[in-house]
């Protein structure tokens, strides 16, 4: 199964030449700096270890370091602006001094992308926060780019309408940060990709231009379409400063259900046959591995299954309906669950199937806790990668094997290595759980879990985004021509390199 | 030694179908008023099986009843999957008034005059979270000249002796009662957590019997006798505010009319 593994190597030799290039040199933000802010900003939308202001390190703490306490920043100065023309103010700043600015959201994005690496600016979002219209008819919400993607769900409630978007991250993460890292999440299934669902954005571009490509518009084929580019751009072209977002009609009637299977290769036809069955209403279908199951139950995610339902399983599945009418929605999901259960070679052992709201909430806990059970169990090792869905199992398994090959499987090194995803998506999570994060973990994992995705032909960032983590492991899942053009349109709106530096492109 | 006929435990549990227009659940996307089963009602059924499960044979039969319109049945249902044998609907009709706790207390006595083996423990939800009356259960005890132990926070039931213990939650403390059966005993929330209903189970729910009865057929008259005035929401909350600094603060304190008080 690694026929192509070599060759995948010899590219990735070729290609680390050809790399070699120099970033252009940034400055330091200084007091001087801190005093030209002073006159754009409001004292409260500043905070900087600086003279004068001399704010705590450990104020700008939340800001330098990222969710996973991975990746750490030395950034002297935060700044929060609350208009697009203040950002574009200090953008323009910023870019005549020759500073390095990281726009930063929620700070929840898992590749490190959202933190400085030295000591550049930071630029958080969270002050612009509010929602600029909403039409009940069409659907489409204009918000600020530091609107919480929660906010923006409750906003829309009682519109009857839902962002076509969730994560676990919701509580923390914002708008123009889901953009930036261009996130998946657990509604992707149904509504799509934000490339489909945004139909706008504001963009105050490195040089302090604003660019005004906030249409509310269904249709509009007049050129290029250079709001795409911001989309997953995590902040190297430009700063999101505002959104257009096609909103979703809320659904009538939700429910869900978690199944227990006996064995992986089960997960793919169960996915045909709920598929097959649900049709319109299949809304979400979310796989978890037994083990990272037993962490979210150690770490208080969601109310646990009973004893006599997990007997015996080796993965679950978590199957989500909504629809517009309960008695409908209900008849195919039992229609489903009955064949299931009675079929002669049965692909699940059992299920649960929530009776309440707040069983319904109960079993999303479950599966919205991994991310953070994982990260409670210890340091962990992220690979949010795309792969066929058959060989999702393979690939944690060959990992496994892997560590313990080394000698690295056990309580004070790697203590775990579990998967769960998207399958709708084909995106698997593959996370490594370690004691610490040490040298040797990271060779024995790197580049191999990269070759092995490569040698599927998969990505190895389906949805996090490359951030600071992947830089040097882009070539694996994309060629020399796709680089290449990919660095000239960062250096075209972008040639003194100021946007967030050392992020995606080496 | 095994327990005599005389000595199985008959367990009623009375559950109510709810809707809960305030309800906002974290993911469920629609986020509005939805029909649930009281949660109250969820852990009084969630008792009564895991008694079974303690008391293995000792508990010859768990029996839910509701008294509500033609929905009402699903909350049975529920209740089937999670372990109950059989259920009763008293059925109303989907426009008759909803019923007053006093009416449903004669009704579920009634009920419980009909079976033929009597009735040990009757385990009732200690309130319903749509109308809040925290009053079935006290009526049922009274009507049935029973013991009964509100709130409870635990459950030992001694079916060889007919006793039972319970743990109550009270202000600043617990409070344990022995009492004899038969016993109404209304839940608490920290009495247990219930059980999600496993597909096997609910498959078997769909074939355990449900009697449907009418108020007539048991003598009770439903009909509401309080009348009720009106209903209005809690006044709406107006957002705060945040300020820069203390004299933003002391500016918007003055134009909200507050004025210091001299001591
Ligand atoms: C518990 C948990 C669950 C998650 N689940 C998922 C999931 O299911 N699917 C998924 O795709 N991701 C998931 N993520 C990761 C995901 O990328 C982020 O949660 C989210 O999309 C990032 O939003 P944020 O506002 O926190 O951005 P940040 O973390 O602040 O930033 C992320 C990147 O975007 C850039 N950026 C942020 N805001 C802007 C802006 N306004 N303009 C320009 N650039 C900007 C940053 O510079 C950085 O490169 C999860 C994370 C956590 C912690």
């Amino acid at each position: 199964m690694f026929a192509s593994r070599h060759v995948v190597r010899r590219v990735a030799l070729r290609q680390t030449r050809r790399w070699a290039h120099t970033q252009p040199k940034l400055q330091s933000v200084t007091a001087d700096d801190v005093a030209h802010f002073s006159k754009i900003l409001p004292a409260t939308s500043i905070l900087s270890t600086l003279p004068p202001l001399s704010t705590a390190a450990s104020e700008l703490s939340p800001f330098n370091n990222d969710w996973m306490n991975k990746y750490h920043g030395n950034s002297t100065t935060v700044l929060r602006p609350r208009t697009t023309q203040e950002v574009s103010e200090i953008v323009k700043h910023c870019n005549e001094r020759g500073i390095g600015i990281v726009p930063q959201g929620g700070n929840t994005g898992l590749v490190g992308g959202s933190v400085p690496i030295q000591d550049e600016l930071v630029l958080s979002l969270g002050n612009m926060n509010k929602v600029r219209s909403f039409d009940p008819v069409s659907g489409i919400l204009v918000a600020d780019a530091g609107c919480i993607l929660e906010s923006l769900s409750e906003y829309l409630a009682p519109h009857r309408h839902i962002v076509p978007l969730d994560l676990g991250a919701k509580g923390s993460c914002q708008i123009g940060g889901n953009v930036s890292t261009n996130a998946g999440g657990l509604r992707l299934l149904r509504y799509g990709s934000l490339h489909g669902s945004v139909l706008g954005l504001e963009v105050v571009l490195p040089d302090g231009t604003i660019l005004d490509q906030l249409t509310t518009l269904r249709k509009d084929n007049t050129g290029y379409d250079l709001k795409q580019l911001f989309i997953g751009a995590e902040g190297t072209l430009g700063i999101v400063t505002g959104v257009s977002i096609l909103a979703a009609p809320a659904p009538q009637s939700t429910n869900n259900v978690v199944l227990a299977l006996p064995k992986f290769d089960n997960v793919l036809p169960l996915f045909v046959e709920a598929k097959k069955q649900l049709s319109e209403i299949l809304s979400a279908f979310e796989f978890f591995d037994r083990e990272v199951y037993e962490l979210a139950v150690k770490h208080g995610q969601g109310r646990a299954l009973n004893e006599e339902d997990i007997e015996g399983a080796e993965c679950f599945v978590l199957v989500e309906t909504s629809g517009g009418k309960r008695e409908h929605d209900e008849e195919k999901l039992n229609g489903l669950l009955e064949s299931l259960m009675e079929s002669e070679t049965p692909l699940i052992n059992t299920g649960v199937l929530s009776q309440s709201p707040s069983q319904f909430a109960s079993l999303w806990a479950i599966r919205e806790g991994l991310t953070e059970a994982v990260s409670k169990e210890g340091k962990a090792y992220k690979y949010d990668i795309s792969v066929p869905l058959a060989k999702f199992k393979e690939v944690v398994d060959a990992t496994r094997e892997r560590l313990r090959s080394k000698g690295l499987l056990h309580a004070d090194a790697v203590k775990h290595v579990v998967g769960y995803g998207h399958v709708g998506d084909g995106n698997l999570h593959l996370n490594v759980v370690a004691a610490n994060y040490t040298p040797e973990i990271e060779a024995a994992l790197e580049p191999f879990v990269y070759e092995l995705v490569a040698s599927y032909r998969g990505s190895i960032s389906a949805e996090h985004g490359i951030g600071a983590m992947k830089t040097h492991a882009l070539h694996y899942s994309k060629g020399d021509v796709s680089i290449e053009w990919m660095r000239r349109i960062k250096t075209l709106f972008d040639p003194r390199g100021i946007m967030n530096p050392g992020k995606v492109l080496e | 030694m095994r327990p005599s006929a005389a000595r199985l435990l008959n367990i009623l549990v009375p559950v109510k179908r709810t809707i809960d227009y305030a309800v906002k659940i974290r993911v469920n996307p629609d986020q509005k008023g939805v029909d649930l089963n009281n949660p109250f009602d969820e852990i009084a059924v969630e008792e009564a099986v895991r008694l079974r499960e303690k008391l293995k044979d000792q508990v010859k039969s768990i029996k839910v009843v509701t008294i509500g319109p033609p929905k009402s049945i699903d909350t049975l249902r529920t209740a089937l999957a999670m372990g109950a044998d059989s259920g009763v609907h008293v059925e109303i009709p989907d426009s008759a008034p909803s019923p007053e706790p006093l009416g449903i207390a004669k009704a579920l006595r009634a009920v419980i005059e009909r079976q033929k083996e009597g009735v040990d423990l009757v385990i009732l939800g200690k309130q319903a979270i749509d109308d809040d009356s925290s009053q079935t259960g006290q009526m049922l005890a009274g009507l049935l000249d029973w013991p009964q132990a509100t709130f409870a926070s635990k459950l030992v039931v001694d079916a060889a002796k007919k006793e039972a213990n319970v743990t109550r939650e009270i202000d600043g403390g617990l409070e344990e009662l022995k009492c004899r059966l038969p016993l109404i005993v209304t839940t608490d929330l920290r009495l247990n957590e219930p059980r999600y209903a496993s597909l096997p189970n609910i498959m078997k729910a769909k074939k355990k019997p449900i009697e449907k009865l009418s108020a007539s057929d048991l003598g009770v008259d439903l009909t509401p006798r309080v009348e009720t005035l009106k209903v209005t929401e809690p006044p709406k909350r107006v957002g705060g505010g945040k300020v820069e600094n203390v004299d933003e603060l002391i500016a918007k304190l003055k134009e909200a009319g507050i004025t210091a008080v001299k001591a």
